[in-house]
């Protein structure tokens, strides 16, 4: 009894130091949900409830990854996606989270979609040191390595967005003063914010009129009479589309001329601009990151062909006419880079040093001279945009690529 | 003897409480145990399943007991959830002492809409209490100083204290688990009484119930109002052992699928409210795994069955089957059961 006892010891504590001294010799070093044959994704999207518009994104990443496959997996490895429904709902968003850390041993979580639901999550991810990689929102507080480092973002964020346009306005706009029209709101006053910390020091004395709205208000019309009546020579137009096209529309029926920044939320031309009348929304500007699949300009490059080619082999049931598909592809595009970074050291520690260390990544259906960057006290990979003028019918690119800081 | 539904609970009576007594007493003993068979994951799932039986077990007070149907018990939920995340997050509380501050607001936002829908019966009432579900999320984004607009408030969740070799899940499954036996407990003696008994005729009968002494105003605003108060803890129990409130979080669809949960479990029991918890909890995501490409679909027809197998609700269906099968296991092995008649497990 003794002996068997002992001698198990023995062969248990000899396994142990295998064990314990394997990683070490070996290059290969594994965390939770990565192994020699596959590496485990986990996804949270609204495919029910008042967000599920969203739901094609997940199956967007869904069918890249089976690209990926296809086409021989990350270094030899497939990726294994399991994407789960939160129904837009935070605390689901909380349980499926639980899930796929707990249950379902992922490596990482990936793509979670929402302010709400990932603000639910952020805490508990960062408690259990599991990557929450490149979050579907806007919203600027993921970029917050020191407090969370195991939060990224991916999009322009909105202050992202309305520093560009503070920079453009300063560099173009002689004796600037400006009108703001903002939902009142988190998302109107991150782009507030933005803008003033855009503006710099005399930004109380440029912006002239500011006004908000509340998405329960009928209409902004009054709103943008008193902004016309303040003088002002540049309207900033912070709205969700139904609110941008009666701002649009009023601007141009009251006669004001301003020089108009409308914010990439309401960039659609289908949804905003043709109901507020196409003539009346000529030379408005905006800004972009990404391709619109509808537009002709990209129609006949590679970068759109792959992705049409890619759309129909993988994603028949998608619509090719929709951006959510173009940006499902190209977040997937990025999270595969990461992981092809890790090489075979595929921790969710080394996830999170080779997401933070991209370095000019080049995303086909990105503008042309965007690329992705991030370091260790940058977690917010894309912050380049460029301006476009609509002229009538489409959205024309024109300038340099901007971001925030240098030029 | 005419003794159908209702009145069957009369002639069981007698040998219904002994079989009643078990029975908690075997619920009780299993939710201990529970969380030592399962994962922590599964562990914070049954604690959220047992704050939507507290939040169905006010609802089957005022839907099941007093016939007034509810489609807006979310929107007390969120009171209860908010009023917590509140006191947690704005003043410092802890979070134990949240629940019954919780409580208060609902009841008392609960009396006030009471009173207005006294006047108001059956379809009526639902489509008022609908407006109020409709009308929450928008409400907790306008008053945003203290609700923290749509980004809602995040909460440190209770960690267990350093004495005590369990994890935090299951230290808040503990904790929950004993506000749900006071609520139950509180509520089923309310209903087993005086009060039960007035509500039931109000509901059956308003006018002979009026004429035999009781005061409809009285006790339809205070069905509301401890109804309300109920939903209300759940609420602060949901906010506490998630750790965030968001106006996304008590969406319409969180009122509806109260209703389905205590209409699945059994409108108008007590035991009910837990099976309709499980309901509302497990049932989603077991069609979720059943389908991802159209889980509601799934779930359409999981109450489609339900409610085909089991018209009285589940706790309904138990009590038909202790009806039928409990004399004769009485005359087998006396008053000393192995084995529990259509206990579910």
């Amino acid at each position: 009894m003794t002996l068997n006892r002992r001698t198990l010891m023995i062969a248990a504590s000899l396994t142990a130091a295998a064990f314990v001294a394997a990683p070490a010799n070996a290059q290969k070093q594994y965390g939770p949900g990565a192994s020699d044959k596959e590496i485990k994704i986990g996804n949270i999207n609204p495919y029910s409830g008042p967000a599920s518009a969203y739901g094609t994104i997940g199956k967007a990443i869904g069918a890249y990854f089976d690209k990926i496959n296809d086409e021989g997996g990350i270094n030899g490895r497939k990726i294994k996606y399991i994407t789960l429904d939160d129904g837009y709902s935070p605390p689901k968003a909380v349980e499926q989270a639980r899930r796929l850390v707990e249950a379902e041993q992922v490596l990482l979580l990936f793509q979670s979609l929402g302010t709400p639901s990932n603000t639910a999550i952020q805490a508990y991810m960062n408690e259990k040191k599991v990557p929450q990689l490149f979050v579907a929102t806007g919203a600027t507080k993921w970029n917050d390595p020191k407090n969370f480092p195991w939060t990224m973002g991916w999009q322009p964020n909105y202050q992202t967005e309305a520093r560009i346009y503070a920079k453009h306005i300063l560099q173009n706009v002689k004796d600037p003063k400006i009108a703001v029209l903002f939902q009142n709101d988190d998302y109107g006053k991150d782009y507030l914010d933005g803008l003033k910390e855009g503006l710099g020091a005399q930004a109380s004395k440029l912006i002239v009129a500011m006004k908000s709205y509340e998405t329960s208000d009928p209409t902004v019309d009054s709103q943008v009479v008193a902004l016309m009546n303040s003088g002002a020579n540049v309207f900033i137009n912070i709205t969700t589309p139904k609110f941008a096209s009666q701002a649009i529309r009023k601007v141009h029926d009251l006669g004001w001329k301003p020089a108009h920044y409308l914010n990439n939320v309401s960039a659609s031309v289908s949804t905003v601009l043709k109901p507020a009348g196409l003539e009346k929304a000529t030379g408005i500007i905006t800004s972009s990151y990404h391709m619109d699949p509808t537009d002709p300009q990209w129609q006949s490059g590679k970068a759109y062909q792959d992705w049409l080619a890619w759309m129909k082999k993988y994603y028949s049931a998608g619509d090719v006419a929709s951006t959510f598909n173009v940006y499902g592809y190209s977040v997937a595009q990025t999270l595969v880079q990461v992981l092809k970074q890790c090489g075979d050291n595929l921790t969710r520690e080394n996830v999170m040093r080779q997401a933070a260390n991209l370095k000019n990544f080049q995303v086909p259906m990105l503008l042309p001279g965007i690329s992705i960057t991030t370091g260790p006290d940058d977690f917010a990979p894309i912050e380049q945009m460029r301006l476009q003028k609509f002229d009538g019918n489409i959205w024309v690119l024109f300038g340099e690529v901007l971001s925030p800081e240098g030029s | 003897m005419a003794a159908t539904s209702g009145l069957a609970t009369i002639p069981v009576a007698a040998s219904g409480t002994n079989w009643r007594r078990i029975g908690v007493a075997v619920a009780i003993a299993a939710a201990l145990v529970l969380p030592w068979l399962v994962s922590d994951y599964r562990v914070f799932q049954f604690t959220l399943a047992g704050s939507y039986a507290v939040a169905l077990l006010g609802l089957n007070l005022l839907t099941g007991y007093n016939g007034q149907i509810s489609l807006g018990h979310g929107a007390f939920f969120a009171i209860g959830g908010y009023t917590a995340a509140i006191l947690m997050h704005r003043l410092g509380v802890p979070y134990y002492l949240t629940i019954l501050p919780a409580g208060a607001a609902a009841f008392i936002v609960g009396v006030l809409f009471g009173l207005p829908a006294l006047r108001l019966e059956n379809l009526y009432l639902a489509l008022v209490t609908l407006s109020m579900a409709v009308a929450t999320p928008q409400f907790l984004k306008y008053f945003d100083h203290w609700t923290g607009g749509s980004q809602g408030i995040v909460l440190r969740k209770p960690a267990a204290p350093t004495w005590l070799p369990i994890g935090n899940d299951k230290w808040l499954y503990y904790q929950m688990l004993v506000v749900l036996l006071i609520v139950f407990w509180a509520g089923s003696n309310l209903l087993a009484g005086r009060t039960g008994r007035a509500l039931v005729a109000l509901r059956d009968h308003p006018i002979s119930a009026t004429v035999m002494g009781i005061n409809p105003v009285f006790y339809k605003t205070c069905a509301f109002g401890v109804s309300a108060m109920f939903t209300g803890i759940a609420g602060a129990m949901a906010a506490i052992a998630t750790g965030f409130v968001a106006p996304d979080s008590f969406n319409v669809f969180l009122s509806i699928s109260f209703l389905v949960g205590s209409v699945v479990g059994g409108i108008a029991t007590v035991a009910g409210a837990v099976f309709g918890g499980f309901f509302i909890q497990f049932i989603p995501n077991l069609a979720n795994d059943i389908s991802d490409a159209a889980p509601w679909a799934i779930y359409g027809l999981f109450l489609l069955a339900f409610m085909y197998a089991m018209p009285t609700g589940i706790a309904g269906f138990i009590r038909t089957m202790a009806v039928r099968y409990a004399p004769k296991f009485r005359t087998a092995v006396g008053e000393q059961p192995t084995s529990q008649p259509g206990s579910h497990s």
